[in-house]
């Protein structure tokens, strides 16, 4: 299973809440497959999900997921440390690890070789880390979200693409609409 | 009132409720001030990029931010700056360390130093050097301007600025 099939499976679970969508195929994926304005698009700034997400899982109540690479996390390892010591239980980070940069041409990451980011994300004291099949997702990230505890979850699924079209919204927009329902969401 | 309590009364008085910082000495008696202040929710961050990520998160989730660095951070930056905060139309002010300014122990600082008001230029970014004392009383307009602008905008404060207490 490839990372749009996830992100398909995923619907249900993310619907409700803020979705924080990494760089690149992730975004153009979750746009494709169900556009609204709980999503906040990355277009640019790569590494950067999971500390937008955390940011405004500390600044609000309502559940927050972000959606990162293993590519992506890489990136900004020093994350996993932020996350762990800076507790949101309305956190969930979900890493989905097909262990390549599926956006640039499907590129192999050190997490598709020798890296765990499980560990790595033991290792800086994330507490709630599950690493679990790309078919077993959606239960583990929902589960993550009513257990209302700060959640790792470093999804494994297969590396591969599907052709998407690039976002065609303009970033004040993504911003503005994803701002009002934050404030929708926290009324 | 000492420089770092004029700061902090300012990032107070303008609902500053989220600040990031990767530390700097002469930064030192605000960033122990800011994890002291019930109103300021203190996220110290590994890499100042990171910490751009959490400001632009805390931002859109309610909370105005801050970020308290060193200027050798706008080298890792450009990139956040860029394709976040300013793509995205966000304010964030930069309390800036403007290390390697006369006064500076470090030789390496002053490469930095030389390349930071450029870079800031290069990125349109509001830029308010700090130098004087009495400079610390620009900062509530600044902050205000800031939040109004919905930019982001540097306060270099260099070691001069620093060196001592307000009359």
């Amino acid at each position: 299973m490839i990372r749009s099939e996830v992100l398909k499976m995923m619907l249900p679970v993310l619907r409700d809440h803020l979705v924080v969508c990494n760089i690149g195929l992730p975004s153009q994926e979750m746009h494709m497959l169900e556009d609204r304005p709980g999503n906040f698009y990355m277009l640019g700034t790569m590494g950067l999900a999971s500390s937008i997400g955390l940011g405004l899982a500390l600044a609000q109540k309502a559940p927050v997921v972000a959606i990162d690479g293993d590519g992506s996390v890489l990136m900004n390892l020093g994350t996993f440390s932020t996350i762990a010591n800076n507790q949101a239980p309305n956190f969930v980070l979900l890493v989905i690890d097909n262990g390549s940069y599926g956006s640039t041409g499907d590129q192999t990451t050190y997490a598709g070789r020798k890296t765990s980011l499980t560990a790595v994300a033991q290792a800086c004291g994330c507490e709630n880390v599950v690493e679990c099949t790309a078919e077993e997702t959606p239960q583990v990230v929902a589960d993550a979200i009513k257990a209302q505890q700060m959640t790792v979850v470093i999804s494994k699924c297969e590396s591969g693409n599907v052709k998407v079209p690039v976002i065609p919204l303009d970033p004040v927009v993504i911003k503005d609409r994803f701002m009002k329902q934050v404030a929708a969401l926290n009324a | 009132m000492g420089i770092d309590d004029r700061i902090l009364a300012d990032l107070v008085k303008h609902r500053i409720e989220f600040v990031t910082t990767v530390p700097c000495k002469q930064l030192a008696g605000v960033i122990e001030g800011i994890d002291t202040t019930p109103s300021i929710l203190h996220v110290p961050s590994n890499k100042e990029d990171e910490g751009m990520g959490l400001c632009a998160g805390a931002w859109m989730g309610g909370k105005r931010p801050a970020i308290i660095m060193q200027n050798t951070a706008i080298g890792v930056t450009i990139n956040a700056l860029a394709t976040l905060t300013q793509f995205y139309r966000m304010p964030l002010p930069m309390l800036i360390s403007y290390r390697g300014e006369v006064g500076e122990p470090v030789a390496c600082q002053v490469e930095m130093a030389v390349h930071t008001k450029a870079l800031l230029a290069q990125l349109c970014i509001p830029t308010y050097h700090f130098h004087r004392q009495s400079d610390v009383e620009e900062l509530d307009g600044i902050l205000g301007h800031c939040f109004m602008a919905s930019k982001p905008v540097a306060v270099l404060m260099d070691a001069t600025f620093w060196k001592g207490e307000l009359q």
